[in-house]
């Protein structure tokens, strides 16, 4: 039985979480415009074999396949009355590989859509959303949600306020995608690192950071950043890099030598969990393994 | 006249209430619809789609404009009609087959709205044909495709490739963009345009009805 992961990082320990499944499932057959939350029921051993390949490498907190799995989200793909089997399935599906050898987290996206006045989504609408997909996903047995690649923080507040009403006791992790302009990091819905660290802390996330956005080196700075505007523990997963389109498709610049290169300053500014988004692999958080066990002088 | 210029404040603001009521208020004071649209909307539109170009105001600020904008154009819409005044051009935009990612092609519409442009939206996930369709029966002159997916991009191709089989290459003229498009993809693919960002499409297309 593994000890609560809030209990590791209150005493300072850093945990590793896994990376990319999208673009791994883009490498494995995923259509274009096809639901890669759908691969669940269709392809249920190939999001095993992944599973088993960052386990393998070394992750110890493992992130469901249900990131556009919300009811509204599904709706895109005509999928929305699949909500319940997907996420009941895909948290079996991750059960099944780890055991009680990693912590299981339960990938929760945006809506897609933009709440009002800005858009035309009732707040109401995007609540129970999130609390209909929340209610299966703890019925299952995650060990936390893990809310990822928020661009609007009102809609990262609904999230959390949802789960706070659904299930009380689950930890919260709460990443944003932050982008670089000229006055300094934003989200696209324009709120400022500070403004989300305190809108996120302030209706309860456990744990607070960034995911996506763009290669290691910017999250490091965001990290900074994050790390002055808040006490809360930090989860960080980049991408490597921002995706190139070439002849041969598309590749991801960041190598796992260049992340893990990087990895100590990240480090350094003081996360607590750190894992891969869009373009690494199970060879990135390999290299992350042993950045940390060295650091941690296993 | 002074009351264009506070509809372009208020459409600034994004107050929508405001601006639909000034807009009725130009109208009562004979200010024909073309004005109202030149020197009211769109001026304001110009200001913040200059704005945010500039990165000093974010997407909600120009969501909110928009919806003022909307509520302007509603009121002078049968008036633009009757004064039988010619739109910028015809546009008609879409995220590409496959791609479930709006944001990005709405700020464009926005934006060629409020350059005076007529844009049919076709939404999301929009098959090659029916943008090929669409522009026919609409007499569009510009097809605007985006995506935000690496995995949907070729059905820009595709759309492209359509055009030609049906000998409407530079009849109808393409534009491309979203997260992923470069201008060199855009330009192996013989789109031709490529707009890095929403207020650089706007540019784009007008050079593109200009014919140049």
């Amino acid at each position: 039985m593994l000890r609560p992961f809030l209990e590791r990082i209150r005493q300072g320990e850093v945990l590793l979480a896994d990376g990319a499944l999208g673009t791994m499932l883009m490498q494995r057959g995923l259509r274009s415009g096809a639901s890669p939350d759908e691969f669940v029921l269709t392809q249920p051993t190939v999001l095993q074999d992944i599973a088993r390949e960052y386990l393998a490498a070394g992750a110890e907190i493992m992130v469901t396949d249900t990131f556009g799995a919300s009811p509204l989200k599904l709706a895109a793909y005509g999928l929305a009355e699949k909500a319940g089997e997907i996420n009941r399935r895909a948290v079996e599906l991750m059960r099944s590989i780890v055991g009680d050898k990693a912590y299981v987290f339960a990938d929760i996206g945006p809506s897609g859509r933009i709440v009002k006045p800005y858009g035309d989504t009732e707040p109401g609408a995007i609540a129970a959303s999130f609390e209909q997909q929340m209610q299966v996903l703890v019925e299952a047995g995650v060990d936390a949600f893990c809310l990822e690649t928020m661009i609007d923080l009102a809609e990262a507040r609904l999230a959390i306020l949802a789960a706070k009403k659904v299930a009380p006791a689950i930890p919260i992790v709460a990443t944003v995608t932050f982008e670089k302009r000229r006055k300094g990091f934003f989200t696209v819905m324009g709120s400022s690192i500070r403004q989300v660290a305190e809108g996120l802390a302030e209706v309860g996330a456990n744990v607070i950071g960034a995911n996506c956005s763009s290669g290691i080196e910017q999250m490091v700075e965001i990290a900074r950043e994050l790390r002055a505007a808040t006490k809360l523990p930090l989860s960080i997963r980049p991408n490597a890099g921002l995706p190139e389109v070439t002849e041969a498709g598309t590749c991801y610049p960041e190598t796992e030598e260049f992340m893990a290169a990087k990895l100590p300053e990240l480090l350094d500014a003081g996360v607590s969990i750190v894992g891969g988004c869009c373009g690494t692999t199970p060879e990135h958080i390999r290299a992350f393994r042993q950045v940390l066990d060295l650091r941690a002088g296993r | 006249m002074e009351i264009l210029k506070q509809i372009a404040e208020a459409l600034q603001q994004g107050d929508d209430e405001k601006t639909r009521a000034l807009a009725n208020d130009a109208v009562a004071q004979h200010a024909t619809a073309k004005r109202i649209l030149d020197d009211g909307l769109i001026a304001g539109m110009n200001v913040v789609s200059e704005q945010f170009k500039k990165q000093d105001i974010f997407l909600p600020d120009v969501l909110l404009a928009a919806r003022a904008m909307y509520a302007g154009l509603d009121v002078i819409k049968p008036l633009l009609l009757q004064e039988k005044v010619q739109p910028q051009g015809r546009v008609v935009i879409g995220s590409v087959q496959g791609d479930q990612h709006d944001i990005g092609k709405n700020l464009v519409g926005i934006m060629l709205k409020g350059a005076g442009f007529e844009v049919t939206d076709l939404g999301n996930d929009v098959a090659p044909e029916r943008f090929v369709e669409t522009a026919q029966s609409e007499n569009a002159q510009v097809i605007g495709m985006s995506a935000l997916l690496t995995t949907t991009m070729p059905a820009m191709k595709r759309t492209v490739d359509l055009l030609a089989a049906q000998g409407l290459t530079g009849k109808v003229k393409t534009i491309v963009g979203g997260a992923p498009v470069t201008a060199e993809y855009a330009r192996s693919i013989g789109a031709d345009a490529y707009g890095y960002d929403a207020t650089n499409a706007v540019e784009q297309v007008r050079r593109l009805v200009k014919g140049e």
